[in-house]
This record gives structure tokens, sequence and C-alpha cells, in this order.
């Protein structure tokens, strides 16, 4: 007999082991064939630190340079909003922090769940605009491609499932749970494999970026 | 002979690779923002001129050789490959429109350093036979006669006498042991020969001990424009024997932007060693000059004036302040642009575009970029730096009829000298 | 004998004023059972109407494998006034465990219902049907399925009472040794209504009864076959901690501050979000309390497969996963993946490198 309830014992047991395992093979993979790559020794002489400038860089570039912000204010707002709003909604969502405790055994305090809803229905709309603003943007939809596209579906899909599941919208309950966790394995699978890592390259590309024109003198 | 082949591009982009270009490429979600960064996109509206969009072929192998997933990917058939007509249809992006000038990398979310993966996809073009002719006969002429516009040192000595006619100055060369080595770019020689006259009036006064190389005086090198690092190296290399061989302290990069890039940043890299001198930019010697006291002024420019910042030697190149301490030591009107500094708007002539005849029309529409900061400040006077932007500036303020003097910074110091008294 | 074969031909009014029972006690009743099944006062008179004319229905009542926990709930309902009237008023010709009868004469009082009132009888079954082998549970040395079959044959309708009877239950917990199912997976060509719980809410039982009674059709049903009126809306909807869960204070033990001060419980396994049942409002033991009032976890018994969804105190959306424990092994697996393929890019660069023609002016143009 295939239930709900079978669907949801499958998707959080062998699926979701399936997807975890996919997920931290798959982002040691990609870290490392970047990383082991490594650079030649640079032989000019330094104008400045690269290790201080390179951090710097790594945090500064989350607020954008002023001319950028206002050539493309969507695209700054609205990927802020989305951001924070897929942060939240997945950090400080309650039964997410319980997930994260039962895997990693670390906690921290959640929020009202009713503000995590509001943020989360107000990321989802915003999904959407981002969305509609790259079938439109003519630099966007020009450079879009098949991937850009499946990820964005792959990130709308936990957004939309978590949503429909914390207001029941779909019965039965442990069917529509299970789709949010389907969905989330889903992203989980399709994240190595796809510009989703940026999630975690960013960071050694704002360093790099950092560090080159740090050595330079110039904080980049 | 061996000829450019697609092969040998492919190989190229493939030595290319490290960390730093595999982590951009990884972190790129096609956000577009780079393309509001990029004078030729916004200048054209043209999203093919996206910053990003440029490196397709360097993304290529980035991605089907330096990714598991591609490598699987390619196995299947199921990647673009990187072909003759691709390499093609690329070079009018990677040569025509861009100039290296790297504000691109200013506004990256991620952090991609664009122009430094440009730089290296050169490095393929030119070795699969896709680069543009101007930049092609530069470097020949750079190789074969030792300047890419064909200057010899007897073009460099006769103006070296001209000079020294007119100003009652010795301008010395080949002095073993002198402190510095002035380098000079052909533009210089050939179109601005006060640049020269002014070196040897700031030295004098400053009292300091320099000298021409007759061996290797040209401080440009079309090896980094075409994106060549063989023919780099040979140019950069002959500049470190000179210096080397005259036991300077200091080799002085002149007033062009690349030149520095070539000399201060990439040389060493590019002969595998760190140089037994130290590269200095004028502008860096002139304001240390400066804070020690023993560069003297008189008189002051009180004309309306703004600064030109060139990539190459502000951004990429970190002289940030040294141009704004002396030109406020002269000018009491100076005023910064709206994006100065390290957001500073490229010319649209830099990065081997304007050894490009082809893509004149392109660069005449990107100047509109600095004609609108221009137009915003209602300036009356523009100083700079780099020898390339001002005669790109010159062009573009005469195609669009703005009438503007366009002055090099040393120079300019150089008038207001105090005349020695003794 | 006699007085009972009247009794059965007696309307439930007439039973009732034969009892004793006022007219303004059964209007009282009318009223309860309109509210129990979320009918508006309005339909009050249109029941009373109805229940005054009803007949007494006859209810076979089988039990298969069970606990008989659901008819120990029955017995413990706690509106006796209402209960007591249905089970004056309905005749329940064969029940196990509330029949004087046993052996040969209870299986033919069960046939007598049977042919008595073919096509007009009720039954209702607690306990789930064994289809591995039909010897794990019989009756009279007939077997459950059998037994179905044969009283199902000529009913108006079924309720299946009990998780068991409506999804298998605690016998069809996984590995399900004796091929447990459910009655709706057998009964496929009558009504079958499902009062799911383990066990059911008492009123819950009774009120589908009285429908049954009421308007001699079943009520509507929601997807898994159990009365909307009582299962329409969740246990985490309904409950009165819901508060704490918006704000996300919850009670990390039994015995701790939250706990003592009655905080969400779904930390310590509350399965309210997934839950359907009328605990929250209908409450049990009289009304007295409900699983969560007193400071325990719902336990998900009125949906299929309880018993499978995990450990009762563990969070619903937990995974249950082996991998969290071989973390370890798995970043170990990762770490040498990647290392291999950091390993391949290092040596594809390295032969690009030694492939490496000079690249002199002599060789920028493509011959061709």
């Amino acid at each position: 007999m295939s239930t709900s309830i079978d669907f949801l014992l499958w998707v959080r047991g062998p699926g979701f082991d399936i997807a975890l395992f996919i997920f931290i093979v798959g982002v040691l993979i990609r870290l490392l064939e970047v990383l082991i790559l490594g650079r030649k020794p640079d032989y000019s002489e330094p104008r400045g630190a690269e290790l201080g400038a390179g951090l710097l860089t790594l945090v500064t570039r989350t607020a954008p340079e002023g001319g950028s912000f206002k050539r493309s204010p969507f695209t700054v707002v609205g990927g802020y909003i989305w951001h924070i709003g897929f942060l939240v909604s997945l950090f400080l969502f309650v039964p997410h922090i319980e997930l994260i405790d039962s895997v990693l055994g670390i906690r921290w305090p959640g929020i009202a769940s009713n503000l995590v809803d509001a943020i989360a229905a107000v990321t989802i709309v915003t999904l959407v605009a981002m969305l509609f603003s790259r079938l439109t943007h003519p630099v966007k939809r020009f450079l879009s491609g098949p991937e850009d596209y499946l990820t964005w579906v792959v990130t709308f899909l936990p957004m939309l499932t978590g949503y429909l599941a914390y207001h029941r919208m779909i019965d039965p309950y442990p069917l529509v749970l299970g789709l949010h966790i389907l969905s989330v394995e889903l992203l989980m699978v399709l994240f190595p494999f796809t510009k989703l890592m940026h999630a975690f390259t960013f960071i050694i590309a704002r360093w790099y970026n950092g560090a080159m024109a740090g050595r330079r003198g110039v904080q980049s | 002979m061996s000829e450019a082949t697609l092969e040998r591009g492919m190989n190229a982009f493939r030595e290319q690779m490290n960390a730093p270009v595999a982590s951009f490429f990884s972190s790129c979600v096609n956000c577009g923002m780079c393309a509001e960064a990029c004078l030729f996109y916004t200048e054209t509206g043209d999203p093919k001129y996206t910053p990003i969009h440029k490196l397709e072929p360097l993304r290529r192998v980035w991605e089907q050789e330096y990714t598991l997933w591609g490598r699987l990917k390619s196995m299947f058939g199921l990647s673009k490959p990187v072909t003759d007509e691709l390499l093609e249809e690329w070079e009018t992006l990677i040569y025509d429109g861009c100039t290296l000038c790297g504000r691109c990398s200013m506004v990256c979310p991620v952090g991609n350093d664009i122009s430094y993966m440009i730089r290296r996809a050169r490095e393929g073009f030119v070795a699969a036979g896709y680069a543009p002719e101007g930049i092609k006969g530069a470097s020949r002429r750079a190789v074969t006669i030792g300047s890419p516009m064909g200057v010899k040192f007897p073009a460099l000595a006769a103006q070296i006498k001209h000079v020294e006619a007119d100003s009652g100055l010795t301008i010395p060369v080949d002095v073993e042991g002198a402190d510095y080595m002035a380098l000079l770019s052909s533009m210089e020689i050939m179109n601005f020969p006060e640049y020269l006259e002014a070196l040897a009036k700031i030295f004098k006064q400053a009292g300091v001990t320099w000298t021409i190389s007759s061996e290797a005086f040209e401080a440009t090198n079309s090896g980094i424009q075409i994106g060549s690092s063989d023919i780099a190296r040979e140019l950069v290399n002959r500049v470190v024997v000179a210096a080397e061989k005259l036991k300077v302290k200091y080799v002085i990069s002149p007033e062009c932007g690349h030149a520095y890039t070539a000399i201060r940043w990439e040389g060493p890299n590019l002969i595998g060693r760190p140089y037994d001198f130290k590269v200095v930019h004028i502008l860096e010697l002139l304001d240390e000059l400066r804070s020690a006291g023993r560069l003297k002024t008189e008189g002051t420019e009180d004309d309306r004036l703004t600064f030109h910042d060139p990539c190459q030697i502000v951004r990429k190149g970190g002289v940030l302040e040294p141009p704004r301490n002396l030109l406020n030591m002269v000018a009491t009107n100076f005023v910064d642009m709206n994006d100065s500094r390290e957001m500073n708007w490229c010319c649209g002539g830099g990065g081997g575009v304007s050894a490009n005849e082809r893509a004149e029309e392109l660069r005449i529409k990107a100047f509109k970029r600095k004609k609108t900061q221009l137009d915003e400040l209602n300036v009356e006077t523009l100083v700079t730096a780099c020898a390339n932007c001002r005669l790109i500036i010159e062009e573009g303020l005469e195609e669009y009829r703005m009438e503007m003097p366009v002055v090099g910074l040393t120079e300019m110091i150089a008038e207001h000298l105090v005349e020695d008294e003794k | 004998m006699a007085d009972d074969r009247k009794k059965l031909s007696m309307t439930l009014g007439e039973s009732l004023r034969q009892q004793g029972v006022s007219r303004r006690g059964f209007l009282k009743y009318c009223a309860a059972t309109a509210s129990m099944m979320a009918l508006p006062p309005t339909m009050v008179p249109a029941i009373a109407q109805a229940l005054e004319k009803a007949k007494r229905p006859s209810v076979i009542w089988l039990s298969f494998q069970e606990c008989t926990g659901c008819t120990e709930s029955l017995t413990r309902s706690h509106s006796p006034s209402v209960e007591n009237l249905i089970f004056d008023h309905i005749s329940l010709d064969y029940h196990h465990t509330l029949q004087v009868a046993s052996g040969d004469a209870a299986e033919a009082a069960r046939e007598a219902a049977m042919h008595e009132n073919e096509g007009k009888y009720i039954v209702v079954v607690d306990g789930s049907i064994p289809l591995a082998n039909p010897g794990y549970s019989s009756i009279a040395g007939i077997s459950n399925l059998q037994m179905l079959e044969e009283t199902v044959a000529g009913a108006a309708a079924v309720v299946a009472v009990g998780s068991c009877a409506a999804f298998g239950g605690l016998p069809h917990a996984n590995p399900n040794p004796t091929g447990a199912v459910s009655v709706g997976e057998i009964v496929k060509d009558k009504p079958v209504v499902n009062v799911s719980g383990c066990p059911p809410i008492p009123t819950v039982i009774t009120g589908v009864l009285a429908h049954f009674l009421t308007f001699g059709s079943l009520p509507e049903l929601d997807a898994l076959g159990r009365p909307m009126v009582f299962f329409g809306q969740s246990i985490h909807d309904r409950c009165y901690r819901r508060p704490f869960y918006d704000k996300g204070l919850f009670a990390e033990t039994f015995d701790d501050e939250g706990a003592r001060k009655g905080w969400c419980l779904f930390r310590l396994g509350c399965k309210g979000p997934m839950t359907y049942n009328a605990c929250a409002t209908a409450k049990w033991n009289q009304g007295t309390s409900w699983p969560v009032e007193s400071g325990h976890g719902c336990l998900g018994c009125s949906e299929p497969d309880f018993w499978d969804a995990g450990g009762f105190y563990n969070a619903l959306s937990i995974p249950d996963s082996d991998l969290t424990r071989k973390t370890g092994y798995v970043v170990g697996a990762g770490v040498a993946l990647g290392a291999a393929a950091g390993a391949l890019n290092r040596s594809t660069r390295a032969k690009a490198a030694a492939k490496h023609e000079t690249v002199t002016i002599d060789d920028l143009d493509k011959k061709s």
C-alpha cells in the first residue's frame, strides 16, 4: 500500500540519504577541483597585503557599488529580498532548526513561525518577479540558458511547497510535507552540478578578487 | 614556420586555467550586473557586450575540461565545442569590445574578476590566430623594430636633441649607476615630447639622477594587449636586461596605462622571478618628491579642471591618491568626476582597442560615456596621466565637437616648477 | 424475545417515550447531535422529526485483529444520555465483547440479523483483516476475510471503527507479518466510513451512527474516507498551544520550564500538524482533557501508518537517516573524489603547458 506516509518516510529516509550524499560529495568535489588548481606565485612586488583585502572584499561585495545599484536597482533589491528571505526561511524556521540539529547536532534560536510565513510569502512573490525580470530584461534574457531556468525552478519549489505545507493547502499533510522535502532534495541533488554552487564558490571568488586587487593597492 | 591553430588556442586556454578562473566561472549566476559596468554595453545597449558573455569560449573549456560534471557531459556529446567559428565571432567581443579596464570586476556581486579572465582568454585567441590585424601589426613592430609605432632610437635621439636645445637641459642616456631609468611610450616620443622635457626639468630641480637606455626606452608592451605572454615576455625582458645592465635602482613607468601593468605587475611573472630593481609610476615618484619637499611649484591653474583616471594606473595599478595630491598642489579648482578613482570609466581605447582600427566606430560610440561624465561636470580642462587615454580623449572630444584642452599631469607639474635660481 | 421483537419494530420516538425520556430531553439530544455534526441549529427540528420516525436499525459489530480498545472507548462515551440513547435504540445484534450469547448461538444471532434486515443493517468493524494466512485470525472457524465478505454482502453501509479497521493500524505496521489490510481494501461495493483513531473518540463513533439514523445516509467524507465534520481540521490548527508554536516557544523536555508553562510540544515529537481529528475540540473522558492538554504530544493515531512515522518523540520533519551517523565517511569520500578531480585538473593543465609552443610574431596568422 502506497500511502502519503510511505512517501514521507521515503523522502525523509532513503531519499534524504541519497540527496545528502550527492550534495556533500558533489560540493566537496566541486570545491576541491577549483581549489586544487591553485595559482602561480606572484613575483611582482606587492603594494598591499592580499589576506586582509581579500577578506574585506568578501564582506564588502555584499553591498552593491553605488553606481551599479542605480543602474540595476531591481536586480539588486530583488536579489537581496529573495536571498535574505530564502536564508531566513531556511535557517530560522523552527522545524528546519530541528532538522539541522538532528543532522549536524548544532542549533540556534528560531523566529516566530508567522513571521517566517510572511517573509516566505514575500520571497515567493519576489522570486516570481525575478523570473519575470529574467525573461524580459534584455541582458538577463540574452545571457540565460536552460540552466538558469532550472536553477530558478529548484530554488522556487522548496519555497512554494514549504508555503503550501505550512498552510496545509494540499491534503493529506504527509504528502505536502513529503513534496516539500522532496523539492529540497532536488535542490540538493542539482546543487553541485549547477551554478547553485555559487553559494559556496562566491567566497573563493570574492577572496581572489579582493586579494589580487589588494596586492595592487586597490580595495575592490 | 609554425602557424596559429585552433589546437594551439585550446591548449593555451587549458594552460590559463587556475583556481581564481575556476571559482569565477563556478560563481556566475548570469545576473547581468556586469553589463551595467561596461561602457560598451551602456553606450550601445547591445547585450552581447555583457562582460561575462565575452568569456564564453574560455567558459566552455573550463566546464568541459575542468569540471567532473562537464567532462561527463562532453563524453556524452552534450556540450557545445569551441570551434574556429566561435572564436572568430568572439574575437570582436574580446578585442574590440573590451579595454581590460576592469570596471566589471569591481561590481560583480559574487566577486568575479572578469577582466583578469579576459586577459587570460586572449592567450587562447592569439594562439588560435584570432587577434585583430591592428594589434598584430603593433606586436610585429614592437618585436622587430622595438616600438609598436615603429619608433627607433635615432628618432628618440633626435627628439632628445630638440628638447635639450629648446630647454637647455640635459637628458642623460645610458648612464650606468643612475638611480632611475625612465621609460617612454612611443606616443610620448612622437606626439607629446613635452613629457620628456617635463621629466628633465623636474628631476633637475629635485636632484634625481636618472637615465634613458638607448636599448630599452619603450615602455609599451603590445604582447600584453594582444594577450600573448610569450611576446610580452620578450618585450619586458629588454627592459629588465637594460635596467640591470645600467644597475639602476628604479625603473620609471611613464604616463601610459598598460605599460605600467606590463612592467610593474606582469613583468616579474613573465620572466619568472622578482626584479633586481623597483618599478615606480612617474606619478608615484612625483608624489614622493612632493611629500619630501623636493618638488617646488609656483603659480596655480585656476581653470575648472578634472582628472581622468587611467584604468591601468588607478583601478588596476593602485596609484589612486598621487594624481590628486599633485593636482591640488597646482590647481585651485580641481573637481573629481562622478565616478572616479577605482570606479572611473575607461576612455574606450585601452587594452589594445586604440591599436585596432576595426574597432574605431565602436570606440567612438563608447566614448559617449566619458562625454557624459564631462558634460555633467562642466569643466574647462581635462588632466590625465596616460598618453593613450590622452590621444583617445582628444579624438573623442573632436568627434563630439567639444573644445577642451587635454593635459598630461607630469607636464602640468613641470610648468609650475620654480625655476632654479642657480 | 417477543418484547425484543416489538422493540425492534418501534420507532425511536416510541421507544424513547416508553423509556420515559421527555420531549425536552429528546430535543436537547437532537441539538447536541446537530452541534456535534456542525449542523446549524435550524436543523434541530428536522433531526428530531427524523429521529422520531427512525426505526431501530440492526447493527452487526465484527471484531478482527484488534485489541478491543475501540469497544472500550465506545462504552466510555462521555455523554451517557446521548450514547445510552443510541445504544438503547440501535439493535446491536452481534458484538463479541458485549453480547451474552456465545458459540453457535452467537453466530446464529448474526445470521438471523443478516436475514431479517437484508440490505438495511449496518456493519461496524474494528480490527484489520489478515491476508497472509486466513488462519491468523478466525472466529468460530470462519476466517476474518470470509466473515467480512459474508456479512457485508447484505449490509447498507460499513463503518470501520479505529485505525486498524480504517487503515490497517498496528497489525499493518512494518513489516506487517499477518498481511493485515483495512476494511476499505476488501469492501469495494458498499459505502465505507472510516472512523480512525487508536482508539477513535467515542462521540465520533456515535455521531456517525446518529447521522445515519437521522438522515439515513453517510456523512460527507474526506480523501481518507473519514467524516469531514470530525476530521476536517488538523490537531495543530485547533490546538490551544498553537500560539506558542507560532512564537517559537517550545518545551524541550517533558519536565522543563516550557513544559510547565504549557508551550508547544512540537520538538517532543507532537504529530499535531499531520493529524486530522477532533481531539482538540471534543476531548476525552467526558470532556476532561486530551493528550496535548495532558502534556504529551499527539501521536497521530488517526492517520494511516502512524506507527511507522518515525519515533513518537521525533519531530515530524526530521530525517530518519542512517547517513547522518556516517557523515564522516561521506565527507571522506567527497574529499577523496575531490582530490582526484583536482589532480586530474592539474594534470590537464600540466599536459597543456608541456605542449605549449611559444607564440612568436611569425605565427599570429592562421594559414588557410
